[in-house]
């Protein structure tokens, strides 16, 4: 039994019903990071699907830029135990992205610039809970938080949400991601407190 | 199953350094002994079972089973403002250690040695000089690089230390407010700063540096351009900028 | 940004799975042939885990995390650990 150091409770667990189990409420926004942060100019970016059957549909920042953008509020939860209520961002649905891509996938493997990737169900993506997401708070995504462009899935914890993103494997099985070949949940639910293999 | 390496320590002392760090004297049982430059890992645990550790330099030599460490207080940190503040004489925490064996110094050892300090990466650096003092006379330079002498830890016994310990130097460098006699002008430590007050590459001298990430890597960046080999040059970042 | 933490702070997390100190041994990395001491490698972390990569390429050497009941290891971006043996 560790021994428990009278008065210590961490940050405390906010009582605001917004906020998962086991999270705590920031008003900063921290970064966390598994590598050097990748610098890529806009120009240089691109979005990748790759379907189950190898069919690749590629997007450049021009192509982005001229699709539909949506603004959205939303509350962000890491598995860290932070949550960030009200963010807004401006970004490409990704049922907009999807729209044309013919698959009977049921998993989505991402890939991120610096080798990051993160697995998650292909319908988790679908129905407005998906985003390319490029600006945050009325400005440009710093890099810092992924920019130039990064994925936004908010009601899963925030490392599904993956920065610098550059494209999207559709597969036929499930493939685990860079924390999900760790021990981190497959799917990644706060509401569930899905942060470990087995939650 | 693995061994649980965690061993209960209460807080015995606590001595404020500066507005901002505080000294912890832990007293943990059967404590093995370290050597300086090691650390320990500080875990505290809540009522609920919520656990959170940290990593903290040990700041004097053995003595029995007491371990000192220096905490600097960040703001908004879950850890460093309830160890600087709240944790009360007789108050349990767990103690992983000692831990490390790469940022370390012998008395052994009979090279010269240059450390070189970012703000609170004094702490394992004063270890080193504090067993120096009494078994060893190799020749140690501390440059100290801090914001404003306010936030100079060990201010007093460094001062002391310098004037009494034979082969001890100790220089400062201030990068916002600097005191007002002082000659060099508030900035970052430069190459200036590292060949006034350093060894010269060619007396092959051990150099510690210990400090935000930032600062390490632009002092080892210096020490690497003037001929420092990098075998002889041992870095410790904790974080930050 | 660059790495928040050196290999020195996986002392205590890597002491609960070797026997010896492991931030003096030395990783070869798998990627480009560079000899590291573990102390020497650039770590990011500590959350959701720690990754400690080649100071010369990048390319991730070691992973570590902590869940409810398990630590979980990755050292396949190593070629070799070498680790010093008890009376060597």
């Amino acid at each position: 039994m560790p021994i428990i150091t009278r008065g210590f409770r961490g940050h405390r667990s906010g009582d605001d019903e917004r906020l998962p189990p086991g999270q705590y409420l920031t008003h900063d926004f921290p970064v966390l990071s598994t590598g050097p942060t990748p610098l890529i100019p806009p120009e240089e970016w691109s979005f990748t699907v790759t379907t189950e059957t190898g069919v690749r549909h590629e997007w450049s920042w021009t192509d982005l830029m001229t699709l539909p953008a949506e603004e959205v509020t939303v509350d962000l939860h890491c598995v860290t135990r932070w949550s960030k209520l009200d963010t807004a961002w401006r970004g490409v649905s990704l049922d907009v992205l999807l729209e044309d891509v013919e698959t009977v996938a049921d998993y989505a493997l991402v890939h991120s610039h610096g080798g990051y990737t993160t697995n998650l169900p292909l319908e988790d993506l679908l129905d407005g809970q998906a985003w390319v997401a490029f600006e945050y708070d009325g400005d440009a995504l710093t890099s810092e938080h992924g920019g130039p462009a990064r994925l936004l899935v908010p009601h899963l914890y925030l490392w599904k949400s993956a920065k610098w993103v550059r494209g999207i494997d559709l597969l036929l099985e499930d493939d685990p991601g860079f924390w999900e070949q760790l021990g981190y949940h497959e799917y990644g639910d706060p509401w569930r407190e899905q942060r470990y293999q087995g939650d | 199953m693995v061994r649980s390496a965690w061993r209960p320590a209460a807080l015995v002392d606590r001595r404020p350094e500066t507005a901002t760090a505080t000294t912890l004297v832990l007293q943990a049982q059967d404590w093995p002994g370290h050597l300086p430059g090691q650390h320990v890992d500080v875990r505290l645990t809540a009522e609920d079972g919520y656990q959170a550790s940290r990593s903290y330099s040990i700041a004097a030599p053995t003595d029995g089973d007491r371990i000192e460490v220096t905490v600097q207080r960040l703001e908004n940190g879950e850890v460093s403002p309830f160890l600087a503040d709240d944790l009360a004489v007789d108050d349990e925490v767990e103690l992983r250690g000692p831990l490390g064996g790469w940022f370390v110094w012998r008395p052994e050892q009979r090279e010269p040695v240059l450390l070189v300090a970012g703000g609170s990466g004094i702490v394992p650096l004063m270890s080193m000089i504090r067993v120096r003092a009494g078994t060893s006379r190799a020749p140690f330079r501390l440059i100290y690089s801090v914001r404003s002498p306010a936030d100079r830890i060990y201010a007093a016994e460094l001062r002391r230390r310098s004037a009494e310990d034979g082969g001890l130097d100790v220089a400062w460098v201030h990068t916002r407010v600097a005191p007002e006699n002082d000659p060099r002008p508030p900035g970052r430590l430069t190459p200036d700063d590292l060949a006034a007050h350093g060894w010269p590459p060619d007396f092959e001298p051990t150099v510690y540096v210990c400090g935000p990430t930032g600062f390490v890597e632009s002092v080892a960046a210096m020490l690497l351009a003037t001929g420092h080999d990098a075998t002889r040059i041992r870095t410790e970042r904790f974080g930050g900028a | 940004m660059t790495a928040t933490y050196d290999g020195n702070m996986l002392a205590g997390p890597l002491s609960d799975v070797f026997a010896v100190e492991v931030t003096t041994a030395t990783a070869c990395c798998g990627g480009c042939g560079r000899n590291s001491t573990v102390a020497e490698l650039a770590v990011y972390g500590p959350g959701p885990g720690l990754v400690a990569r080649c100071p010369g390429c990048d390319d991730v050497l070691l992973r570590v995390t902590r869940t409810a009941d398990s630590i979980w290891l990755d050292l396949a971006g190593m070629a070799s650990l070498r680790l010093p043996a008890a009376g060597g």
